[in-house]
């Protein structure tokens, strides 16, 4: 499975980053997103699903984090 | 990476990059990056003080064959030497811009260019203001996709959004 760690990241660069490592897998493969809440979580699932991908998992990791698990 | 934008009923965007300001050309990218990540088409169409993004030369470079057209590409330079809008300091505010944007983990204007790159963002530049700055296509980054006039611009904005700034 594929990692990102988005928790340093701010928009636009959130949703850019996990683009940009989605465009590089091949379909069916998997990535793990760790990010924070509010903004991040509001919108990386979301426009990842949007775009036709497939959000398995949003699961709280502590601290404000949270895992989300995205399939292309 | 365009051939990896899957096709969606949102309206492109166009963006006219008119001003060479450092924070208007900062707002300009983060919201091509933020379309083009939720994909939307995004074009950049750069004109007048705009095209100083677009050049090859970051800093100062007296570019062009006449004394006026050195002059003023001397004064304007490039990437590096965009002014902020307002309290610009003699240019000492872009530097402190960018390290308190560093500070909060803000993506910088060389990342959200390279971003752009990678996200298949169609960077244009103007053939007329190009010709008055007597700029050639050399001058620029090789990422500006085409030299086009306003009949190519209004063409592909026609059916989107179309920002000015």
């Amino acid at each position: 499975m594929d990692f990102l760690d988005i928790t340093n990241e701010t928009c636009p660069m959130t949703f850019v980053k996990v683009k940009l490592q989605l465009a590089k897998m091949d379909a069916g493969q998997e990535l793990e997103v760790i990010l924070k809440e509010g903004e991040p979580l509001q919108n990386v699932p979301a426009s990842c699903e949007e775009q036709g991908y497939q959000v398995l998992s949003i699961e709280a990791v502590g601290g404000g984090k949270h895992r989300v698990i995205i399939k292309k | 990476m365009s051939e990896n934008i899957v096709k969606t009923d949102k309206k492109d965007l166009t963006i006219v990059c008119f001003s060479g300001d450092f924070d208007k050309i900062l707002a300009a990218f983060v919201m091509a990056t933020g379309a083009a990540a939720t994909n939307r088409k995004v074009t950049i169409f750069f004109t007048f003080w705009g095209l100083n993004v677009l050049k090859k030369d970051f800093g100062r470079k007296a570019l062009g064959k006449g004394i006026l057209a050195k002059v003023f590409n001397f004064l304007l330079g490039g990437r590096n030497k965009l002014p902020l809008s307002r309290l610009n300091f003699g240019g000492a505010s872009p530097c402190l811009m960018t390290s308190m944007m560093k500070k909060h983990n803000v993506a910088t204007l060389p990342e959200l260019i390279e971003a752009a790159h990678a996200l298949g963002i169609r960077l244009l530049a103007c053939e007329m203001a190009l010709h008055i700055l007597e700029l050639e296509r050399d001058d620029l980054i090789e990422e500006v996709a085409d030299v086009v006039g306003v009949a190519t611009f209004l063409n592909e904005s026609e059916n989107g959004h179309i920002i000015f700034v």
